[in-house]
């Protein structure tokens, strides 16, 4: 066979043949990459499009009354209190409950279940539920926990359906941050004559901790702007008063009382504004929307944080 | 051969373990077949072979490492000596057999923790609390480790921070605080360069003096010069196992033969 060199057109020299060449395959990696250009520029442009159209919209009215107001029917005195108190008590619940729940179910699963088929079943259906669209889950949590355990349409009922939601989601990202813990660390741990639990407790855990905490801050990020579920569940769209305060009881030092109060969350106060004929409310809505923006963002910065100041002290 | 198969033997001092018709399965197939020798106590033994011989199951069945794994069978005995306990016996814990013998494995493989707390970390899954206590170990372990007075400035840096040679080291004395009977090396310095190489084999020649010691190595000059035995493995069998001076002059079987002057392998 004819070697690649000897497959040159007849008077072109081997130099001029050879740059022709990697021209012609540079063009390949040139336009490549300017495809992924493109398609970046696209993605961002739409967030960015969307975002400054609500700066420009609610910034007059973003202040700190704005978020110390209670809702009103007169725009301008209009604020997100309720919404954001109820949005911040609805996500403590939901991390109270799919924190632990999540990151035990995935150390299950990877470092304890065995390999069968009821494991397998089990992990198709984990990932399975966290395609499930929430409204499903806001009607499961309707029937279940609203009135099976008659919670009610309290902040109980809205962190334990959010909680149900972002379960899938930790277990996953528990399992993706376990896997990438070298066998033979484990392996190490074993034969210094540690238990399957010491391994687990010392070793599994503390490595996969920034890994697992990014999972549930992404998980949370996107339970503080669900909206379908809770309103499923019956959250108000008013609400001019505060949940009980933890401490107001004077016979107690700490009163759960606020778990069984009815709420609203920014989500939904966003929708009801939105809803309003009135322009002076639309307004509101996207001033509503900075603050929601702003809280996901404050989120996921927190996340990459973690992330970054694990990252120097662990490397496999 | 001076293969001692009687348990009579076993009450002379001299003898640390022996190896008494081990099989070992992973799942059907059969890794060891029917393996039999014995391990003198403060001497180095080697395990020598090709790639896939078992020597490394061989090990690994001395700290039970197996069980971490499903699908798996001992059948045999490997009983330790002065009690004569049989450590694949199913009822025997692994953990409990893990407390006597201690393994540096392949890879340095030291935790993502400080240097103190690597070598501490065998004492603390024993529960051991005094602070004290622990620090003398970890002194007397890093001291027999060749690696004090490298690290004594700074046992709270990472463990990470240390070149591979002094991880290694570090591994060891990690199996060293606890004073295990036996000290099992899986290829231990097969990812370090020559001379991080050469201060492991120097260090092996200390610890035989409180500690006896099993080595896989797939390098043959580095059995003949560790080690005081060897055994050389094959598909899973002990195709020969004798001094290691004899083994590598005069070896009694062809295939040792053809092993050891690199005619295969």
């Amino acid at each position: 066979m004819d070697s690649p060199r000897q497959m040159r057109p007849a008077g072109e020299s081997e130099v001029r043949w050879r740059r022709r060449v990697i021209a012609r395959r540079r063009a390949w990696d040139w336009l490549f990459g300017l495809v992924g250009v493109l398609a970046l520029v696209l993605a961002a442009s739409v967030f960015a499009a969307l975002f400054s159209e609500m700066l420009v919209a609610g910034f007059r009215h973003l202040s700190w009354d704005f978020l110390t107001s209670f809702p009103s029917r007169r725009p301008a005195d209009a604020g997100i209190l309720s919404a954001w108190v109820g949005t911040t008590l609805v996500m403590l619940v939901t991390a109270c409950v799919a924190v632990p729940l999540g990151i035990g179910a995935g150390i299950y699963l990877e470092e304890y279940a065995p390999r069968n088929l009821l494991t397998d079943i089990i992990e198709i259906n984990v990932t399975n539920l966290a395609g499930v669209p929430s409204i499903i889950y806001g009607l499961l949590a309707l029937g279940l926990f609203v009135y099976q355990f008659g919670l009610g349409q309290s902040i109980a009922s809205a962190g334990l359906t959010l909680a149900l939601l972002i379960l899938p989601v930790v277990i996953v990202a528990t399992r993706e941050a376990i896997r990438t813990i070298p066998q033979h660390i484990r392996e190490g741990a074993h034969a210094c004559g540690a238990t399957k639990w010491q391994v687990v407790a010392h070793h599994v855990i503390p490595y996969s901790l920034p890994g697992i905490l990014t999972g549930v801050i992404i998980g949370l990020a996107r339970a503080i702007g669900e909206t379908a579920p809770i309103i499923t569940i019956g959250a108000l769209t008013f609400i001019a008063f505060l949940p009980p305060s933890p401490f107001s009881d004077p016979h107690r030092l700490i009163s759960f009382d606020w778990l069984m109060a009815p709420f609203s969350v920014m989500p939904i106060q966003m929708f009801n504004w939105l809803s309003r004929p009135e322009e002076a409310f639309q307004q509101n809505a996207a001033a509503a929307g900075l603050v929601l923006v702003g809280m996901t963002l404050s989120m996921n910065a927190l996340a990459i944080w973690i992330r970054y100041r694990f990252r120097k002290t662990i490397k496999w | 051969m001076n293969t001692p198969s009687t348990p009579a033997h076993a009450a002379q001092a001299g003898l640390k373990a022996l190896v008494r018709s081990l099989n070992f399965w992973y799942g059907d197939f059969q890794a060891l077949k029917n393996i039999d020798f014995p391990v003198e106590q403060n001497r180095v033994t080697a395990l020598i072979g090709p790639s896939g011989c078992g020597k490394s199951t061989f090990l690994r069945c001395f700290n039970r490492m197996h069980d971490l794994y499903p699908n798996m069978r001992y059948a045999g005995e490997i009983l330790l000596y002065p009690d004569g306990v049989n450590i694949v016996d199913r009822h025997v814990d692994p953990i409990e057999v893990r407390m006597r013998i201690s393994m540096v494995f392949q890879k340095p493989n030291p935790f993502p923790k400080s240097i103190y707390e690597n070598v501490a970390y065998g004492l603390r899954v024993r529960g051991v609390r005094n602070r004290q206590l622990i620090d003398e170990k970890v002194e007397e372990a890093l001291r027999s480790a060749a690696l004090w007075n490298e690290v004594q400035d700074r046992l709270d840096d990472l463990a990470f921070n240390l070149s591979g040679g002094q991880q290694q080291r570090l591994c060891i004395a990690r199996a060293l605080a606890t004073d295990p009977e036996i000290l099992l090396f899986d290829e231990p310095t097969s990812a370090l360069d020559p001379i991080a190489t050469a201060r492991i084999e120097e260090l092996l020649d200390e610890l035989k003096e409180r500690v006896t010691i099993l080595i896989v190595t797939h390098n043959m000059q580095q059995a003949a010069r560790v080690s005081a035995f060897t055994a050389f493995m094959y598909l899973g069998e002990l195709i020969e196992f004798d001094d290691t001076r004899k083994m590598f002059t005069n070896p009694s079987s062809k295939l040792t033969e053809e092993y050891i002057t690199g005619r295969f392998g």
